[in-house]
């Protein structure tokens, strides 16, 4: 929802990146105020799942231009875990496996590590064990889960409900949500939407990385950011994705190039 | 210009001070005990210590172990049943107690055949100064039968010292439930002891032995070294089944050098899972003779740090046809410690229908770790079925960033995957408050390592 008198959260100045030396981030500029849903959409290697990482930290990624202020902080001086405890997330494309870890474990270390950094309350594994199923009711999923060890044979759906589950417990500010849709059946695909939706409020926002409108059917966005060759070249409203269903990307990078040759023309003249 | 380094001989009377006393054990009623010393102290004066030229030996150094001198407990330490019950497993209902090698009876529960499960389980010479006849047969037939002590140094000093001894027998078709917890404790530094278990299951049967290598520090001695020598026989008859733990969690200076052999019967089944966390050299032979049918599962932990070296040798044999084994031995290695896994499979001709699967995973926590992994098939027959590998790496960057952007620190992120690497062999454990303490343990030393 785009509020009146929403915070910005997040705030992306000519970011550049690099991976293997190779640029995929080329000056992208990004704000997200609090309450919003965006959408950012582009062909395969226009830099969507780049962008996202670089956000979480990874450190595959290498930042060489530009500024990214989260709250109003440089999200650069945080570490990884750091921003995580500062309330940004990122759902992952491909969840990690961690034969070994029971996700019950896990997931509660997690928890006790966000909270106790934000001053709020641990919880022992019985009283973990409780609102840890109340928020799996939310997606669905079944208590054994919490038995396996994380993501462990888990199909795609599951681990993308796992996801989901550990965005319901570490009650970020800016969730990041990265291919979230692919490999989900239709059922999947509204469960995890509705759990999503219940975590949306005023006071943070989400960030949708797709290739695909389908996902926006359920989750519905503020905001359609078209991403190509490293940056956001187009910005529109939720039938912006409808169209680029109907019509593909190429028009767009036209467009884009027709509109900077123009400048470029009359810059000149 | 070349530097000509001269292999270092131990002092002389090295061997002679390991055996001190040996000439003054009490004859054994039992003639073929007599025999196996008085063969194993001729054999003695034939061997050498073992150098990195063997090619048994040719990445484990033991020149620290012969650099000190070692002679057997000359009485034992005096300890009350407090100091020790933390060692205690709870779902174990009969404990053997060793001290410095030597039978400690007020710790321990024997039970003899005449119980309500039949099972005996007792010390070897304790149970000969009594029943004499009524074991002669058994014994007999099973000690010093399997673990072969002629080219074995290690294992030539401890028959020597045949005395005290785990013995359990357990009759055709008894199934013993709860595990029998044979616990060796060290107390004394400068001591040798020379550990010794024999197992015999007969048909039918099933048993849980847990072999428990532990150390009890005086306070002065945290420093110091001792040296354990054991050598553990298990005889499985046709159709039994033996889940076989093995725990060797000695002091950080110890020295522990083990020798198992295990016969296989026909249908039978052996689950073994040995857990090396202790001593600054350990070595580990473990020789499992499958027969027709035979199945085996063979799992090993090694974790280590600062200047450890544990060092695993297995021979899986597969004499006759169908056999079934199954190994994975992982190793965690930080600091500047060293790891040696050689895992041998060998299928003999008309071993036909043999299923053998194979797996040596190394995390290395440390630039200066260190591992040597050698997994061997040697197949004679043609109509088997047998994978083996190896792996040696550094913890998954990716699995570390997704812990991270979960919020825990780069330190608890690893400890807790290095604590899931090696909790995979942990599960295996069928004692579950064994179980539950190993994976403390586990956590523990993996966290002092960051």
């Amino acid at each position: 929802m785009i509020l009146q008198d929403s915070k910005t959260l997040l705030e992306v100045r000519g970011l550049c990146a690099t991976v293997n030396g190779i640029e995929i981030l080329k000056g992208l500029d990004f704000t997200v105020k609090s309450g919003e849903v965006h959408a950012i959409m582009g062909p395969n290697g226009s830099g969507k799942s780049t962008f996202a990482k670089v956000l979480a930290g990874h450190t595959a990624y290498e930042v060489t231009g530009g500024s990214v202020l989260f709250e109003g902080k440089n999200l650069f001086e945080l570490a990884p875990e750091e921003r995580a405890r500062a309330g940004v997330f990122l759902a992952f494309q491909y969840p990690i496996e961690i034969p070994g870890v029971a996700n019950s474990q896990f997931l509660r270390l997690t928890y006790n590590t966000v909270q106790a950094q934000r001053g709020k309350e641990e919880l022992d594994p019985l009283e973990f064990d409780d609102f840890v199923r109340e928020k799996m009711k939310l997606l669905e999923m079944s208590p054994d889960f919490l038995d396996r060890s994380v993501n462990e044979g888990f199909s795609g759906g599951e681990k993308k409900r796992n996801e989901i589950l550990q965005m319901a417990l570490l009650d970020p500010r800016l969730a990041i949500l990265d291919e979230t849709d692919s490999g989900l059946d239709i059922d999947a695909l509204r469960v995890v939407s509705q759990g999503v939706n219940q975590l949306a409020n005023k006071d943070n926002a989400i960030v949708l990385v797709t290739h695909y409108q389908r996902l926006l059917n359920y989750i519905v966005p503020d905001f359609v950011h078209v991403m190509d060759a490293g940056r956001i070249i187009k910005t529109g409203g939720k039938e912006l994705a409808l169209e680029l269903e109907e019509r593909g990307y190429d028009w767009v990078a036209a467009e884009h190039q027709a509109t900077s040759q123009t400048r470029a023309a009359e810059g000149v003249a | 210009m070349s530097t000509v380094t001269a292999i270092r001989r131990p002092a002389a009377g090295y061997l002679e001070t390991l055996l001190t006393g040996q000439s003054q054990l009490p004859a054994s009623p039992l003639p073929r005990i007599n025999a196996l010393r008085a063969e194993a102290v001729n054999r003695v004066d034939l061997l050498a210590l073992p150098t990195l030229r063997d090619e048994d030996w040719r990445f484990t150094d033991i020149s620290r172990l012969t650099k000190q001198s070692f002679s057997p407990a000359l009485s034992a330490t005096h300890l009350e049943a407090a100091d020790i019950s933390h060692f205690h497993i709870e779902e174990a209902s009969t404990r053997l107690v060793f001290v410095d090698g030597l039978y400690a009876p007020q710790f321990s529960s024997a039970t003899s055949a005449a119980s309500n499960s039949g099972v005996l389980v007792s010390n070897l010479s304790t149970l000969l100064a009594t029943h004499a006849t009524t074991y002669a047969t058994v014994i007999e037939a099973h000690l010093g039968r399997y673990a072969a002590f002629r080219d074995n140094l290690f294992a030539t000093l401890n028959t020597a010292c045949l005395h005290d001894a785990a013995v359990i027998v357990v009759p055709r078709n008894a199934l013993l439930a709860a595990p029998v917890h044979l616990l060796f404790i060290a107390t004394q530094k400068e001591v040798v002891s020379t550990p010794r278990c024999l197992v015999v299951a007969e048909s039918g049967s099933a048993v849980t032995v847990i072999e428990d290598y532990v150390v009890l520090y005086q306070p002065r001695w945290q420093e110091e070294a001792h040296f354990t020598n054991a050598v553990t026989e298990i005889a499985l008859a046709d159709n039994a089944r033996v889940n076989h733990i093995r725990i060797q969690r000695e002091g950080a200076q110890a020295f522990h050098i083990a020798d198992c052999a295990v016969s296989v019967g026909r249908s039978s089944n052996y689950q073994s899972v040995s857990i090396a966390m202790g001593a600054q050299i350990s070595r580990y032979n473990l020789n499992v003779l499958l027969a027709e049918g035979a199945e085996c599962a063979v799992d090993g932990l090694a974790l280590i740090a600062a200047n450890q070296l544990a060092d695993t040798h297995t021979t899986i044999d597969h004499a006759q046809p169908h056999g079934v084994s199954r190994q994975l031995h992982k190793c965690i290695v930080g600091g500047s410690a060293h790891a040696v896994f050689n895992g041998k499979i060998m299928v003999r001709q008309g071993a036909q229908r043999t299923d053998s699967q194979q797996s040596s995973r190394n995390l290395l926590l440390t630039g200066k770790a260190h591992v040597d992994t050698k997994p061997q098939l040697e197949i004679f027959a043609d109509d088997v079925k047998c994978t083996h590998g190896a792996t040696i790496g550094q913890l998954d960057s990716e699995e570390v960033f997704y812990l991270k952007s979960r919020g825990l620190s780069d330190s608890v992120a690893r400890n807790l995957l290095t604590y899931a690497f090696g909790a995979e062999i942990i599960e295996r454990i069928p004692v579950a408050s064994l179980k539950q303490q190993l994976e403390q343990m586990v956590l523990e030393q993996t966290s002092s390592q960051s």
